[in-house]
C-alpha cells in the first residue's frame, strides 16, 4: 500500500519545542530554519534548520555571528531588534506615523530590511556598524496585512476595505519597485463592506520559474459551484498581473498549500488527503487554463518517528499529517519541521497515460532515474500496440534532450565568439536530470532490452528503428553505438537483408568503424563487402583502407586504378603492390604492375630503376627471371 | 501471336521471335517404350498431335543428354536452328522445361504467283535474354504454386499437371516474347529514391501494422511501382515485385486514372478518411457479398517453405504488400480491422512521400531530356534503372531506343558474364550510336550515346565525364538511391591503365 502515497515526508526532520506559553516558535522563510524562543528569548534560542548538522543555540546576551533574526515584534512603532554580533547589541528604529501599528518585517537581504505598517511600507539599509538603519524609500498606503516570497523579494500588500486589492513590491539591490496591482475576484460580495479577503487563503510561489499569487478560493455552499478551488495569478515584473491558471479541487473545507518541485500540492484537512496539480499539465478538453488533480488524492505517507526510551519499544506511531501546521514548502508540526517530498515511483503506476507520464516525470527535480526504469518498463512488457506509446515517449525525451543540445550549442557558439557584445555573460546551459541523451538510454535501457530472450526480435528491431527515427526527427546525431547495437541484432538474428536495405536508404549512417564492422560480416554475407568499400568511399576520408580492402582481395589493379583515380600513386609503397601481384601468381598482372612502377620512378626521378629505400629488389629480380633483361624499360640517357 | 511489322520496303513483312512451343517433362515418370506420354507434365499447345508431342519432347531428352557428356555439370542452355531456337531448363531435378522460340524473320514477296520467300534472322535473339524469360516462368509459377516436388509428394502427377495447367494457360499469354531485352536478364528491382526521415516514418509504419496486427509475417512497402521495403528475402521480393509491378499494378490503375463518375472507379463514398483499398481479396468492403480470398504465395522455398496469403492493400500511389500464414483464416473481421487501421495513415504517409519526392524534384530543377540513355544494374542488391524504357504495362514494355541497339547491350552483357574481371566495351553502332557497357565488381552500367562524328576517345571521355556529372545532377535529383547507383562508378570503374 506504500505504493499508493506519492507525497511523504522527509526523513531527517527538524525537532524543535513545542510551542507553549513559555515557548514561541517561529520560522524564517528566507533561510528556512525554525527558531525556538523560551521565555522570550531570555533562556534560549534554538535555531534549526533542515540542511544544518548542528543547529545554533545561543541566549539573548551571549554572541551570534552575524545579523540574524529579529524576535521582538510589538504593537508599537518603535521596532527594536537585535544583533548579534558584539555582545548583542540592539539597534532600535521608529517607524512609520505615530498612530501607525506595525504589522511586520521582511529581510529581502542580509542588510536591507522592510517594515510593514498598517499605513505603508518602508526600506531601510541596515548599518551595523553604526548600530542604525538607513531609510531607503518608503510608500504610504493602507495595509490590511501582507504576504513575503523570500526566493523572489516580493511583498503582497493587502489594500481596500475588502482586502482583495493586492499591490505588490518587489525589491532588489536597495531599489524598491512598485509592481501594478491587481485584485482578487471574490466569490461573494458583501453589503456592509469589511475584510474578506484574508491572509490565509493567499500565497506567494514561484513556480517553474514564474511568480505566482495562490488564492485559496472558497465557494458558498449555495452555489452550484462543486467546490473549492485555487486560483494562479501570474506576477510579471513588466505589465498587469493576469488571472493564468484555475486549479479545480472539487470539495470544500479547510485547505492548505505547499509548492513542492514546481507542483502545487493542495492539502485537504477533513479529507486527510492532497492533491497534486501540475499548471504545465493540459487537460484536452478545456482551452482554459483549469485544471484538474494530476492522481487522485491521497493521503502524504504516513511517518513514524522513532521514539527514543523505553516507550518507543514496538511502537512507532504514524503521524496524522494532514494535521499539521503548515506552510509554503515545508510542513511544520508540533516538534518537527519537514520538507514534504514527491516520490515520482507511485505516480508511475498511478499514471496510466504514458505520455502524460512522461510530460510530468520530465519537469521533475530528480527524474532521471525513474524515467529510465519506466522505458525499461514499457519495453519489457511488449504489450500489443505499444509502439505509437514508445514513438511518443521516445519524441518526448528527445525534445527535451534536442533544446539542451541547442541551448549548449549557441552557447559554445557565443562563447567562441567572444566577450564582444556587451558584457552580460552567457550562461551555461543547466543539464538538469531531465535530458536523456542516447548514451543514458544505451547503457540504461537498450542495451539490456536487445539482450531480453522473452521478447521477439521483430519487436526489439522496431523499437531500436523508433529510438533511430525519433533522433533523426529531432536532427540529433545518432551515435555509432546505437547502429552497432541495430548491426548486432540483424546478425544474431540473420536478418542480413534487412540490414542491407537500411544501409542502402543510409538509415545507419556512414562511418569508419562501421564500415570495419560490414567487412567483417563479409563471410557470413557476400554482399557486406560492396556495403563496406561503398561506404569507405563515401567516406572520402579511407582511401588507404579501400586500398587494403582490395589488395586484401587479390584485386591489385583494382586498387591500383582506384589510387590513381584520387591521385595518391605517387605516394603508393611500390613493394606493397609488387607484392601483392607477385601473391595472385599471375605473371601478366605482375608485369603490368611492375611496368607501372618502372614509369612512375621515370616520371618522378627521371629512371626507371627503384631506388634501395623501396626494398624492391626481390621483385627486380623476379621480374628479370620471369620476363628477361631486356623487358626493363631502358634508362634515358641523354 | 504474329505481329506483321510494315517495313519500309514494297510489302516487306518482317515477323517477330514468338513462342513456338512450351512444355514440362520428367524423363523419369515414362521410361519404358510406350510410356512416353506420361513423361509429359504440359504440353503448349495443347493442341497438338500426341506423337508429335512425344517426339519433341523425346528429341529434347536426347539433346540434353547426350550434350551431357561433353559437361556434366553445365547441361546444355539452348540449341540453336534456323527456323527457331529452344532453350532448356532444369528448375528442379529431373524437371525439364522446354521453350521453343521462332526466330524473328522478314517476309519478302516475290514475283506473282511465287510463295514469298522467308529469311530467318537466327542471330537476332539473344540466348541469355530468353534463358532469363524461362527461368522467370518458373520462378513465377512457383511464386504462386510451391514447387513441382510439393505438388508431386501432395497429390501426385495429377495434381502437378493440373496446376501446370491452369498456371501457365493464362501465363503464357502474358508472355510478350518480342519486347524481351537486357532487363529482363537483369529482374532488377527499382528502388524509390527516398531522404532517410520519410524512410524511417515508413519503417515506422511497418513495425506499427506488424506490431498491432501479429498475424502478419512479412511485409513489402512501394511508391510509384518502386520498393522501398521488403521484409521478403531478395530473391522472393524479385519475384513478387515483377509480378506486382508488371500485372497486378497495371490491372488496377485504371480505376485511378478513370473520372470520379466512372463506374470503373471503385467506392469511395462513405468512406472519406482515407485512400485506402484492397487490390488483392474484396474489392469493396461494403459489399455484403465481398469475398475475402486472397491469392496465395509461396516463398522460402529451400528452407522453411511457407505458404502465405498475399494482401496488397493500396493508398494513393502508396503500396502494401502484407503476407500472412496461409494456415490463417482471413475473413470480413480481419480485412475490416486492416482497412482502418492501415487506410488512414497509409492515406497520410503517401501523401508525405509524394510531397517530398517534389521537394526534392524541385531542388534538382525541371527535367532536362539529357542527350543519353542508360541502364544501370547492381547485381547486388538488385538494384536497376533504365531511362531507356518508358513505364511497363501488362502488355509491353516500350523502350525508347531501336531494337538493334538493344541487341548490343545484350551482346555486350553476354561478354561480360564469360569473365569476372571488371571490363569496358566500346561500341559503335550506326548511325552516330555509340553503346557503352562498364562493369566493375558486382556493378554494371551501359550508356548510349548520339555524337555526330566523334571518336572512340572522345567517346571515352564523354563517358567519364557524364558519370561525374550524373552523379552529382541525380544526387540533388533523387537523394540517396541514384547517387547509389552512379557516384560509385565513377570511381570504382577504371579505365584501363596499360
Amino acid at each position: 500500500m506504500s505504493e499508493e502515497h506519492y507525497l511523504e515526508l522527509c526523513d531527517s526532520p527538524v525537532q524543535f519545542e513545542n510551542a507553549s506559553s513559555v515557548n514561541n516558535v517561529f520560522f524564517d522563510e528566507a533561510n528556512k530554519q525554525v527558531f525556538a524562543v523560551r521565555s522570550g528569548g531570555a533562556t534560549g534560542v534554538v535555531v534549526k534548520g533542515p540542511d544544518d548538522k548542528n543547529s545554533i543555540a545561543f541566549r539573548y546576551e551571549c554572541a551570534l555571528k552575524s545579523l540574524c533574526f529579529a524576535l521582538i515584534k510589538q504593537n508599537r512603532p518603535v521596532f527594536s531588534f537585535q544583533n548579534g554580533g558584539q555582545g548583542g547589541s540592539e539597534i532600535s528604529q521608529v517607524c512609520g506615523e505615530k498612530n501607525a501599528t506595525v504589522l511586520g518585517f521582511c529581510w529581502t537581504s542580509w542588510n536591507e530590511i522592510v517594515f510593514i505598517t498598517d499605513q505603508g511600507v518602508e526600506f531601510y539599509q541596515v548599518l551595523p556598524d553604526k548600530r542604525s538603519l538607513k531609510l531607503l524609500k518608503s510608500h504610504s498606503i493602507n495595509v490590511n496585512w501582507y504576504v513575503y516570497c523570500p526566493e523572489t523579494s516580493v511583498i503582497l500588500l493587502s489594500t481596500t476595505v475588502q482586502g482583495n486589492v493586492l499591490q505588490p513590491f518587489a525589491f532588489k539591490c536597495g531599489t524598491m519597485s512598485k509592481m501594478s496591482k491587481f485584485e482578487i475576484e471574490l466569490p461573494v460580495v458583501t453589503k456592509p463592506a469589511k475584510i474578506i479577503l484574508s491572509e490565509r487563503d493567499i500565497a506567494v510561489a514561484t513556480i517553474y520559474g514564474q511568480l505566482y499569487v495562490m488564492y485559496l478560493k472558497h465557494h458558498s455552499r449555495t452555489g452550484n459551484n462543486p467546490g473549492a478551488e485555487v486560483v494562479l495569478y501570474h506576477l510579471q515584473r513588466e505589465g498587469a498581473c493576469k488571472r493564468s491558471h484555475i486549479l479545480k479541487l472539487n470539495t470544500t473545507g479547510k485547505f492548505a498549500l505547499n509548492v513542492v518541485d514546481n507542483l502545487v500540492i493542495v492539502h485537504h484537512q477533513s479529507s486527510q488527503t492532497s492533491f497534486m496539480f501540475d499548471i504545465k499539465m493540459k487537460d484536452t478538453d478545456s482551452n482554459l487554463n483549469i485544471h484538474q488533480p494530476v492522481l487522485p488524492a491521497r493521503s502524504i505517507h504516513p511517518y513514524k518517528i522513532a521514539l527514543t526510551g523505553p516507550a518507543a519499544v514496538g511502537s512507532q506511531t504514524p503521524v496524522p499529517c494532514e494535521l499539521c501546521i503548515l506552510f509554503l514548502t515545508f510542513l511544520l508540526g508540533s516538534g518537527y519541521l519537514w520538507y514534504l517530498q514527491v516520490k515520482l515511483k507511485p505516480v508511475v503506476s498511478l499514471l496510466q497515460d504514458k505520455s502524460k507520464l512522461m510530460e510530468f516525470l520530465l519537469r521533475r527535480r530528480d527524474c532521471k532515474m525513474v524515467i529510465l526504469s519506466v522505458c525499461s518498463q514499457m519495453l519489457s512488457r511488449g504489450d500489443k500496440g505499444s509502439l505509437p506509446v514508445v514513438a511518443i515517449v521516445f519524441d518526448k525525451l528527445n525534445q527535451v534532450y534536442k533544446e539542451y543540445l541547442e541551448a549548449e550549442q549557441s552557447y559554445t557558439m557565443a562563447v567562441e565568439c567572444g566577450p564582444s557584445r556587451g558584457s552580460t555573460a552567457h550562461k551555461r546551459p543547466v543539464r538538469t536530470q531531465a535530458v536523456i541523451d542516447q548514451s543514458d538510454m544505451y547503457t540504461h535501457v537498450l542495451s539490456l532490452f536487445t539482450e531480453r530472450k522473452d521478447v521477439s526480435h521483430k519487436f526489439i528491431i522496431a523499437v531500436l528503428m523508433e529510438y533511430i527515427r525519433s533522433l533523426n526527427q529531432f536532427q540529433i546525431t545518432v551515435q555509432h553505438y546505437l547502429y552497432e547495437l541495430v548491426i548486432k541484432t540483424l546478425v544474431q538474428h540473420n536478418l542480413l537483408y534487412m540490414l542491407h536495405q537500411f544501409l542502402q536508404y543510409h538509415v545507419l549512417s556512414d562511418s569508419k568503424p562501421l564500415a570495419c564492422l560490414l567487412l567483417s560480416l563479409e563471410s557470413t554475407y557476400p554482399p557486406a563487402h560492396q556495403l563496406s568499400l561503398d561506404m569507405l568511399k563515401r567516406l572520402s576520408t579511407a582511401n588507404d583502407e579501400i586500398v587494403e580492402v582490395l589488395l586484401s582481395k587479390q584485386q591489385v589493379l583494382g586498387a591500383l586504378r582506384f589510387i590513381r583515380s584520387v591521385g595518391g600513386h605517387d605516394n603508393i609503397s611500390a613493394r606493397k603492390f609488387l607484392d601483392a601481384a607477385r601473391q595472385t601468381k599471375d605473371q601478366m598482372l605482375f608485369y603490368t604492375i611492375f611496368r607501372f612502377f618502372e614509369q612512375r620512378n621515370q616520371r618522378l626521378r627521371g629512371s626507371p630503376n627503384f631506388t634501395p629505400g623501396e626494398h624492391c629488389e626481390e621483385h627486380v629480380a623476379y621480374f628479370k627471371q620471369a620476363f628477361g633483361e631486356q623487358a626493363f624499360i631502358k634508362p634515358v640517357t641523354l | 501471336m504474329i505481329s506483321p511489322r510494315m517495313a519500309t520496303g514494297m510489302q516487306e513483312k518482317q515477323y517477330t521471335p514468338s513462342l513456338l512451343n512450351f512444355f514440362i517433362y520428367n524423363p523419369k515418370f515414362g521410361p519404358r517404350e510406350g510410356e512416353e506420354e506420361k513423361k509429359i507434365l504440359f504440353y503448349h499447345p495443347s493442341d497438338v498431335e500426341k506423337n508429335e508431342k512425344i517426339r519433341n519432347v523425346g528429341l529434347c531428352e536426347a539433346i540434353v543428354q547426350f550434350t551431357r557428356t561433353f559437361c556434366p555439370s553445365k547441361p546444355a542452355k539452348s540449341l540453336h536452328t534456323q527456323k527457331n531456337r529452344q532453350f532448356f531448363f532444369e528448375p528442379e531435378e529431373n524437371f525439364w522445361i522446354v521453350m521453343v522460340v521462332r526466330n524473328p524473320m522478314v517476309e519478302k514477296p516475290n514475283k506473282e504467283g511465287k510463295p514469298p520467300t522467308i529469311e530467318y534472322q537466327e542471330e537476332e535473339i539473344l540466348d541469355t535474354v530468353y534463358g532469363a524469360v524461362l527461368q522467370q516462368c518458373y520462378s513465377m509459377y512457383k511464386l504462386f504454386n510451391g514447387t513441382f516436388a510439393r505438388a508431386m509428394e501432395a497429390g501426385g502427377v495429377e495434381l502437378l499437371t493440373q496446376k501446370l495447367e491452369k498456371f501457365f494457360y493464362r501465363y503464357l499469354q502474358t508472355l510478350h516474347l518480342q519486347s524481351c531485352d537486357l532487363l529482363d536478364v537483369f529482374g532488377g528491382i527499382s528502388f524509390f529514391p527516398l531522404d532517410k526521415m520519410t524512410y524511417l516514418k515508413i519503417q515506422s509504419f511497418v513495425n506499427r501494422v506488424e506490431e498491432s496486427l501479429s498475424l502478419i509475417k512479412y511485409t513489402a512497402f512501394l511508391y510509384n511501382d518502386q520498393l522501398i521495403w521488403s521484409g521478403l528475402e531478395q530473391d522472393d521480393m524479385r519475384i513478387l515485385y515483377k509480378y506486382l509491378t508488371t500485372s497486378l499494378f497495371p490491372r488496377h490503375s485504371e480505376p485511378e486514372l478513370a473520372g470520379r463518375d466512372s463506374p470503373l472507379r471503385p467506392e469511395v463514398a462513405g468512406n472519406l478518411l482515407h485512400y485506402g483499398r484492397f487490390l488483392t481479396g474484396p474489392s469493396n468492403l461494403k459489399d455484403p457479398e465481398a469475398k475475402f480470398r486472397f491469392p496465395k504465395i509461396f516463398v522460402n522455398t529451400d528452407d522453411s517453405y511457407e505458404e502465405l496469403h498475399l494482401i496488397v492493400y493500396k493508398a494513393m500511389s502508396a503500396a502494401v504488400c502484407f503476407m500472412i500464414s496461409a494456415s490463417e483464416e482471413l475473413g470480413r473481421e480481419f480485412c475490416e480491422q486492416l482497412d482502418g487501421l492501415v487506410g488512414p495513415q497509409l492515406t497520410l504517409l503517401a501523401s508525405d512521400i509524394c510531397e517530398q519526392y517534389n521537394i526534392n524534384r524541385r531542388v534538382s530543377g525541371p527535367d532536362k531530356e539529357p542527350q543519353f540513355k542508360f541502364i544501370y544494374f547492381n547485381h547486388m542488391n538488385l538494384a536497376e534503372k533504365s531511362t531507356i524504357h518508358m513505364r511497363k504495362t501488362a502488355s509491353v514494355s516500350l523502350t525508347s531506343v531501336h531494337p538493334d541497339l538493344m541487341k548490343i547491350l545484350g551482346d555486350i552483357h553476354a561478354d561480360f558474364v564469360r569473365v569476372d574481371e571488371d571490363e569496358e566495351i566500346i561500341v559503335k553502332a550506326m548511325t552516330d550510336y555509340w553503346v557503352v557497357g562498364k562493369k566493375s565488381d558486382q556493378r554494371e552500367l551501359y550508356v548510349i550515346l548520339n555524337q555526330k562524328n566523334a571518336n572512340l576517345i572522345e567517346v571515352n571521355e564523354e563517358v567519364k565525364r557524364l558519370c561525374a556529372t550524373q552523379c552529382i545532377v541525380t544526387r540533388h535529383l533523387n537523394g540517396y538511391t541514384q547517387t547509389l547507383y552512379l557516384a560509385l562508378i565513377v570511381s570504382l570503374l577504371w579505365n584501363a591503365i596499360i
